[in-house]
């Protein structure tokens, strides 16, 4: 009976990650301001990790780094083609070009700390 | 500033200062921008006197404070880590009473487990809650990363414990048994590997910190006909700066007077120091050796050779190449993966467990938990891109992407272009010949006289040599030009030609008595002019592009490395074959017009050819972005630079075979990290999941785990820092 239960409680919670992990998405922050965007690096991770901007506007992220490790120390956009250097407790604006409509990934150096742009039309 | 008030109060106190055109002040960022011609002391003056502090916006990050702020963290790691392993002894003692001989009193015994519930709590709460502040802040971001496994592990260790020491009788005999020693031991060895890795990593970085701290911080203006010390900051386009021996250049510039050797190593990896006199240009950030002068400031700040170097070196060191992309794409997948797996773990030993099955279940599926290594697997690419690229920089190699880098290592065949590539780029008369009877001074006179108004590079040779010379030439009336064949004019009275032997036979001039020494000059490389006055050849003069001293050398290496070397040129066949030969090139392709460069480019990759294309001019960018790597002379173009994937800073082809043996060597390095963490990844977590225990009955404890886990990203770090020992 106790093995019944636990296998069933396993299924439920691996349902349980793959749904949250993989297939909901948090919701993104909506930009409306015109001011560069203020993005904190803190506690493994960017907050927001998700923001919706207009497609092809060009936009001026400014990221705080309050993570002292070192894991935090670069922001790298791979498909855009930039990377900056993000030195601790102060601020980094990095300028964004006008962004093709869809989601625009960015990350630490290891893929670990994760934000999305969201490019809407 | 305390309220969006004191914006008004500092911005109105900016304005007011003489110089000032428009200031303003962003309460969000706490800075103020001025625009004007007033100094930086007076504006921090102004804002002090209106009672509010202010200093300078750093261009480049502070590496003093920001080295403290480091060391701090690295300090509050060990400090945390002391802390979990002290806690872990008598944890450890608990656990494994036999370490004492089994002698630890009842009482002792009894109260043992709620004292380690408390302890192993701090320990969860000073030396890891950023492990749990991360996984409750990446859960609610719907992500996962390293701190969720250790969280979870963590959390789940500690919850079991506290049951079973509250609640025994719930558990089948035997199997309530607390994880203190768990708890503290992973806790502690996790935290010691994260200090030691990042002890590793400032090292991985060492390249653009040095390239940074080569920028003085001060520089001596002539002011007002004194010299005086001011920050760097302050140095304006166009001011007159002093150097003394010994001293660095603060910004780039052209030197105005006096002369000195300038040692380039730190910008162009060029070992031998560069004699400097007027007219001459000097980089910011390069060490005066021996004389003092004076130079103009032409570009400040974020404008110089050093600050773009830096900016490209740090772009360059997050790119990522193709290689380390499928590392990426799984390590996406890689922590709820891992947490699948550690409860399928957990249910397997429950259902199908030996007893006590409840402990072997959780023992396991914390294991798993605490050895899976996402940071080894994210690591492995970057580590290695940071140090290559960093070191290619020491060498005086600019790679601007991560696929250049990965590329570079793989090429076939390299394309070098002929001028200014293989040689110097600079032609100078190389021989004069005069017939007998007439003085080589005054045939070098004439050929001054009639060139002196052309830029054509061969009249630029000759002007110059008559002015090396110490000659002085008359002008030249009547002057003309026959495109392709040479210039005439009258010169005091004369009638002067300097052409190429069919220019003089097409005007009835006998070659013949010179023809053969023109032969000999053209077999050596040098284009022979035949100078006739007055319908009679008065001599010859060759002008030869010479071959840069390393050239040979650097293309033998090219060779050794197993790389096919072709020579692409516009210039005539004879020269091209001539200047190949001497650099022991056998494959020339000679009169290619500049605008089909690329399609030879293109042409050997359609062979299936990996091209590396070397050039140096405006005319090479086409072909320098359709090669598979585009290497751009640093002294050559910025249209070349900007079209290349790789800049060389000292102009020695020597370059190219530092760049490959870099690339192949970086590459390798991401391999052996890339093959180490999957090999860990793939054979620690089954087995920590207990798959060899049905055969060898050999479950991992969670305390081992914990250790491998924390050596596995220190050793990637640390094989990715042997590359700074890797010499091309």
């Amino acid at each position: 009976m106790s093995a019944l239960i636990v296998t069933l409680a396993g299924i439920a919670v691996i349902g349980l990650v793959v749904w949250w992990f993989w297939l909901s998405k948090p919701r993104a922050t909506r930009v409306v301001s015109q001011d560069a965007i203020e993005i904190r690096v803190k506690d493994g991770t960017y907050q927001p990790a998700a923001i919706e901007v207009a497609a092809g506007q060009a936009l001026n992220l400014k990221f705080v780094r309050e993570d002292a490790t070192p894991c935090a120390e670069k922001v790298v956009f791979d498909d855009l083609g930039i990377t900056a250097d993000l030195p601790l407790n102060q601020a980094k604006t990095v300028a964004i070009p006008g962004l093709t409509p869809g989601e625009h990934e960015f990350t630490c150096q290891m893929g670990m700390y994760r934000g999305r742009l969201i490019a809407r039309p | 500033m305390r309220c969006a008030g004191c914006v008004g109060a500092v911005e109105t106190a900016l304005r007011a200062l003489p110089g000032v055109q428009q200031a303003d002040v962003n309460f969000a960022d706490r800075t103020a921008t001025v625009r004007g011609e007033v100094s930086q002391g007076a504006l921090i003056e102004a804002v002090v006197k209106a009672g509010y502090q202010a200093r300078q916006v750093e261009e480049e990050t502070d590496n003093g404070e920001q080295q403290a702020a480091e060391q701090a963290h690295y300090r509050k790691l060990l400090h945390q880590s002391w802390f979990a392993l002290a806690v872990a002894v008598p944890a450890l003692l608990f656990g494994f009473p036999a370490m004492l001989g089994g002698a630890i009193p009842h009482t002792l015994m009894r109260w043992g487990s709620p004292v380690l519930a408390v302890l192993t709590l701090c320990v969860m709460l000073y030396s890891g809650p950023q492990f749990f502040k991360g996984a409750w802040k990446s859960l609610r971001n719907h992500n996962a990363t390293m701190d969720t496994l250790i969280s979870v592990g963590l959390g789940a260790a500690w919850g079991y414990s506290v049951t079973v020491t509250l609640a025994p009788q719930w558990f089948p005999a035997g199997t309530a048994e607390p994880f203190w020693d768990v708890i503290a031991v992973v806790t502690g060895l996790v935290v010691l590997g994260q200090a030691l890795e990042m002890r590793a990593r400032g090292r991985t970085s060492e390249a653009v910190k040095r390239l940074i701290g080569l920028k003085p911080k001060t520089a001596r203006v002539v002011r007002n006909g004194q010299e005086i010390d001011v920050p760097l900051a302050e140095v304006h386009v166009g001011e007159i700066l002093r150097v003394r021996p010994g001293e660095k250049i603060p910004v780039d510039g052209v030197l105005t007077e006096g002369h000195s050797s300038v040692d380039e190593s730190m910008l162009t990896g060029e070992p031998m120091p560069l004699e400097k006199s007027a007219g001459n240009e000097v980089a910011g950030g390069t060490l005066n050796k021996s004389g003092s002068f004076l130079f103009r400031a032409t570009r400040v700040g974020k404008d110089t050779a050093l600050s773009r170097i830096v900016e490209m070196v740090k772009q360059a060191q997050g790119a990522k190449p193709a290689i380390g992309r499928l590392a990426d794409v799984i390590a996406a997948y890689f922590v709820p993966a891992v947490l699948i797996i550690a409860v399928v773990t957990f249910v397997v030993w429950f259902d199908f467990g030996p007893e006590p099955h409840l402990n072997y279940a959780m023992v396991a599926a914390v294991t798993v938990l605490v050895i899976a290594c996402p940071c080894a697997l994210g690591l492995a690419t970057p580590m290695s891109v940071m140090v290559g690229v960093g070191k290619a920089a020491e060498h005086g190699i600019l790679i601007r992407n991560g696929d250049a880098l990965q590329q570079a290592g793989r090429l076939t065949t390299i394309v070098l272009d002929k001028t200014g590539t293989v040689t110097q780029g600079k032609p100078a008369v190389t021989a004069i010949v005069p017939v007998p009877g007439m003085a080589a001074g005054t045939v070098l006179q004439w050929a001054a006289s009639l060139e002196a108004g052309s830029e054509h590079p061969l009249a630029e040779a000759i002007v110059a040599k008559a002015r090396e010379s110490g000659l002085s030439w008359p002008a030249a009336t009547q002057f003309q030009a026959v495109a392709g064949h040479g210039v005439h004019g009258q010169v005091e009275g004369a009638h002067v030609r300097l052409g190429n032997s069919k220019f003089m036979e097409d005007h009835g001039i006998d070659c013949k008595p010179l023809r053969s020494e023109a032969e000999r000059q053209a077999a050596g490389a040098a284009t022979p002019m035949y100078l006739a006055a007055n319908g009679k050849l008065a001599g010859i003069i060759a002008v030869a592009d010479p071959v840069k001293a390393d050239s040979q050398q650097a293309i033998e290496r090219l060779r050794q490395l197993g790389i096919r070397v072709v020579m692409l040129t516009g210039d005539n066949a004879a020269t091209a074959h001539a200047v190949a030969a001497k650099v022991g090139i056998s494959e020339v392709m000679a009169e290619v017009l500049p605008q089909d460069k690329d399609k030879q480019v293109a042409e050997l990759m359609r062979h299936g050819e990996i091209v590396g294309m070397v050039g140096d001019g405006i005319n090479d960018a086409p072909a320098l972005a359709r090669a598979d790597v585009g290497f751009a002379i640093g002294t050559g173009t910025d249209v070349a630079i900007e079209s290349a994937d790789i800049t060389l800073m000292s102009g020695s082809l020597n370059g190219v075979a530092n760049a490959i043996a870099i690339s192949r060597a970086t590459v390798r390095n991401i391999k052996q990290n890339l093959f180490g963490a999957f090999i860990y990844n793939s054979l620690g977590i089954p087995v920590a999941a207990g798959v060899l225990y049905p055969v060898f009955g050999l479950l991992l404890n969670p305390m081992i785990a914990g250790a491998a886990m924390a050596m596995s990203s220190v050793t990637v770090v640390s094989n990715a820092g042997r590359l700074r020992w890797f010499k091309p």
